[in-house]
């Protein structure tokens, strides 16, 4: 253990060995896998007892677009695990770049999901409780529908909790930022940035897990 | 974010280049048509399990931390067992 992980809060406990805030970060992070396998097993669970209700990857939605989605995610966690890298060395520009970066990539990724939605809902996959129908991709809203309403269901539930969780972490990100650009932080003095990035991390490694299962099987 | 004791640096971009291949070689798998349903599923889902566990590993660097917290993270899996097996026992 060295001198820079005792200081500033950051003494690792006895049992755990590691810092409280890691812990407790730690601990609500599994509640979340909890709260997504709930929604994920519902899905499965469902698609597996009403195959009618579901459409096939790509008959609705749209599979390309979504995958330049998870890319976008994919590079905001580089970026989120590069602010850190730079903050460990005290270079404090570095970590400011780094997390303006995942911030414009975290907004941008749930800019493309408002897109996605409003590109559905113009094909009549709405999510209204009695108007779940899927319709096949590129077609009008008065399309033959495809599906039931539980695909619709579980589809806005999963991937709109998934990007309320998005939208809260590009909040946090730039609270973040804001005490980065206060000097808040230091190599001596970076929980606030390592707590910051397990939960994004976690983010990505859900929809890792959500693009799998939702758009491509 | 590990416990503070030296290590090599994490080698982020590798893992980064990892997860997107990984990410074109699923899209790939999935608009070929000719695999069965069953292999399909399986394959992809081994790929995604596999980079959620790259992301784990080395950019919430799991990996270095203690083995205390890899168990307290592995505790939900057999939840998640549960939860999804038992609930399936009353489908089939």
């Amino acid at each position: 253990m060295t001198t820079q992980a005792m200081t500033a809060g950051r003494v690792p406990m006895p049992g755990m060995r590691v810092y409280n805030l890691k812990l407790g970060m730690w601990v609500f992070l599994l509640s979340e896998v909890m709260f997504f396998t709930g929604l994920i097993g519902s899905y499965v669970i469902l698609r597996f007892a009403h195959p009618e209700q579901f459409a096939e990857p790509g008959e609705v939605l749209n599979v390309p677009l979504t995958a330049f989605n998870t890319f976008l995610l994919i590079c905001s966690s580089v970026t989120m695990v590069k602010a850190y890298a730079a903050i460990q060395q005290g270079d404090q520009q570095g970590l400011k770049n780094w997390l303006l970066a995942t911030i414009v990539i975290g907004a941008s990724f749930v800019g493309v999901q408002v897109f996605e939605y409003i590109a559905l809902a113009g094909e009549g996959f709405v999510p209204i409780a009695d108007a779940y129908h899927a319709v096949g991709r590129g077609m009008p809203h008065d399309g033959p529908a495809i599906g039931g309403q539980l695909y619709g269901s579980t589809f806005y539930t999963m991937t709109g909790f998934h990007g309320t969780h998005v939208s809260i972490g590009v909040l946090c990100l730039c609270y973040t930022y804001w005490r980065a650009a206060k000097g808040a932080y230091t190599a001596d003095s970076l929980g606030g940035v390592e707590i910051m990035g397990l939960y994004w991390h976690f983010v990505d490694l859900v929809w890792i897990i959500l693009f799998t299962i939702v758009y491509l099987i | 974010m590990s416990t503070g004791e030296a290590h090599k640096p994490p080698p982020y971009m590798a893992v980064w280049f990892g997860l997107f291949a990984l990410t074109v070689a699923e899209v790939g798998l999935a608009l070929m048509a000719s695999i069965p349903k069953v292999w399909l599923a399986m394959g992809l889902m081994a790929m995604a399990f596999y980079k959620a566990f790259l992301v784990a590993a080395y950019y919430m660097h799991l990996k270095w931390e203690p083995k205390r917290l890899w168990v307290l993270v592995a505790s939900p899996i057999p939840l998640i067992m549960i939860l999804i097996f038992v609930v399936l026992n009353e489908i089939f």
